[in-house]
């Protein structure tokens, strides 16, 4: 069983008071709080092994070469891959995916093609489509929000077809916490020989990955939501698939040979990589990577399901809440969706605030999700291994005071 | 009040929840002269505003006969709207101008709440927001969107976009 207070005294800023209270940080899912392992790694790094990757013979910059190639080698552990080369550092996110609709999606799409998404995607697995979709002459479709807060799989068994190229899904939902049903959409793409991306921005830091068993084509996920140093991203990819795709962008470290009027490129992973890497980040994620290993998945996984289904039971029991997700311990995760009835999201998330708890308010960066709810935004509280059933308990007493302030103001019906 | 609701009542203050409630300026005006449209991406507010000028006069010199707005948004920039427009009608294009920028100034700490013109006395409701930066865009909105809308030509067809970043 997780500890929470042990594990809380690993991370320095979980002790620090916010507006004259102790800070209760429910923002997991926009970033994480980093563990003094990883803030400790960042500083030996600069102390004790600063220097350029790949290019010099001097020590130092071995030793600095050794340190990113080790974090890349553990995220291939991580995940399942069954080789480290097939680890792409990015940024983030965002970059990884964008890396593969350029480098992929450029090469391979044509007109009259089609790319399979979902109706609650996180803006940086829309916006990148958007963008190639209207330069390659390509259709976007979407496979449908259900009433339950869940995928409706079924309704997209009918858009299928050999013109569908790629399935890009997220394995959890940012804005809702839902679960997606990764397994079918997996088997769908197989049945149709489309090629599949998973982002596991959200699912990374709380549950097991094997890219193997899941035999997905991309993986793009960010270090910081997981305990680790923020600007350092992963793409996994096949390995015949980076193989076969283009460069993503142009430069130092991705090259074998520059001619004045042409260049020949470098093997796997570096042809992804241009540039001076985030190296002092990529070898600081290793730190957390250990960290989570080492209070493990499982346990995570079981302490989170009890946030959840605390926040589930004393925010749903309160009626002017609105919960949004499946409201489901099975197929909802992480985190809680929610607003006062008749209060806008950002009044509640500032009350919310004025207690000393972080939540996020707002779209979360996913607006057709939050105009096909026909809401605004919504408040969202997500957890992560050092928070503790007091600060849901703390959570519900603000949002109950949030709701009397406003409804003893008249301001709320 | 009840204990600890002291930072709450200092944000949302009683002036501001007026008129967060009051219907007195929400609509549209069909045959505008201006016509503005704000969003501020960071929470997806949104806010149109309509307005009448009158005939005589020279751009600058013409009043804002009747203003009108619609959309969606916080308490902070429905109260912030709703104050801006019960201001503003009956003042010309410069006078608008001027006084949608003292309140911005004020909101951006440049000038004292005591500094805002008599016309604005009840906009000082809006000091405990200056606390909270990320909800300053919030009070804003309204009143950036209105300038950009008084940027428009005088034969009031064009409409005009407030982005905020």
């Amino acid at each position: 069983m997780i500890d929470p207070a042990k594990i809380r005294k690993d991370f320095p800023i979980l002790s620090r008071r916010v507006r004259g209270k102790p800070l209760v940080y429910l923002d997991n899912a926009a970033t994480t709080q980093k563990p003094r392992a990883v803030i400790e790694s960042l500083v030996s790094f600069y102390e004790r092994h600063n220097a350029n990757v790949h290019r010099g013979v001097h020590e130092l910059s071995e030793e600095a070469t050794n340190l990113v190639e080790t974090t890349r080698a553990k995220v291939a552990s991580l995940i399942g891959a069954r080789h480290a080369h097939c680890v792409i550092f990015t940024r983030n996110t965002t970059e990884s995916i964008n890396l593969v609709a350029h480098a992929w999606g450029r090469k391979f799409l044509k007109e009259g093609d089609e790319i399979l998404l979902t109706e609650i995607e996180h803006h940086s697995n829309l916006v990148p489509w958007q963008m190639i979709a209207r330069e390659k002459g390509v259709k976007l479709r979407f496979i449908p929000l259900a009433h339950d807060g869940t995928l409706d799989v079924d309704s997209a068994r009918q858009m299928l077809s050999p013109r569908i190229k790629l399935i890009a899904f997220s394995a959890l939902s940012n804005a809702l916490g839902s679960v997606s049903p990764i397994d079918k959409i997996l088997a769908m793409a197989r049945s149709i020989g489309a090629k599949t991306l998973i982002d596991a921005a959200q699912w990374a830091p709380h549950r097991p990955i094997d890219v193997r068993a899941w035999s997905c084509d991309f993986l793009a996920f960010s270090a910081h939501k997981m305990l680790g140093p923020t600007g350092i991203g992963v793409l996994y990819g096949k390995e015949d698939i980076l193989e076969a795709m283009d460069p993503f962008l142009g430069g130092g470290d991705m090259i074998r040979q520059v001619f004045l009027d042409h260049s020949t490129y470098n093997v796997l992973p570096y042809k992804f990589e241009a540039g001076t890497p985030n190296i002092a980040d990529a070898a600081a994620f290793d730190a957390a990577i250990d960290y989570l290993r080492g209070v493990g998945f499982d346990e995570i996984e079981r302490h989170e399901r009890a946030l959840l289904g605390r926040a589930l039971s004393v925010l749903g029991s309160m009626p002017e809440v609105e919960m949004y997700g499946p409201k489901d311990l099975d197929r909802q995760a992480c985190l809680v969706s929610f607003n006062i009835a008749g209060l806008h999201p950002h009044d509640a998330s500032t009350a919310i605030d004025l207690e000393g708890i972080a939540v996020r308010a707002g779209h979360h960066c996913c607006q057709p999700l939050m105009a096909k709810l026909k809401i605004p935004g919504t408040v969202r509280a997500s957890f992560y291994l050092y928070n503790t059933l007091e600060e849901i308990d703390l959570l519900a007493a603000a949002v109950s005071k949030a709701a009397r302030f406003f409804k003893k103001e008249e301001a709320i019906a | 009040m009840a204990e600890g609701d002291s930072e709450l009542q200092d944000l949302y203050r009683d002036v501001l929840l007026d008129y967060f409630k009051s219907a007195a300026h929400k609509g549209a005006i069909a045959e505008a002269d201006i016509h503005s449209h704000g969003v501020n991406p960071v929470c997806g507010d949104e806010i149109e505003i309509s307005a009448s000028l009158t005939k005589d006069g020279v751009q600058e010199g013409r009043r804002l006969a009747r203003l009108r707005y619609s959309g969606h948004g916080c308490v902070i920039s429905q109260a912030s709207s709703a104050m801006m427009a019960e201001a503003m009608e009956g003042l010309s294009v410069a006078e608008a101008r001027e006084l949608a920028r003292a309140f911005k100034s004020m909101m951006l700490r440049e000038t004292p709440p005591e500094a805002l013109p008599e016309r604005l006395g009840e906009a000082r409701a809006f000091e405990g927001v200056r606390k909270y930066p990320m909800r300053v865009k919030c009070a804003t909105l309204a009143w950036n969107t209105l300038l950009e809308g008084l940027k428009a030509p005088s034969d009031g067809a064009a409409s005009t976009e407030f982005k905020e970043k």
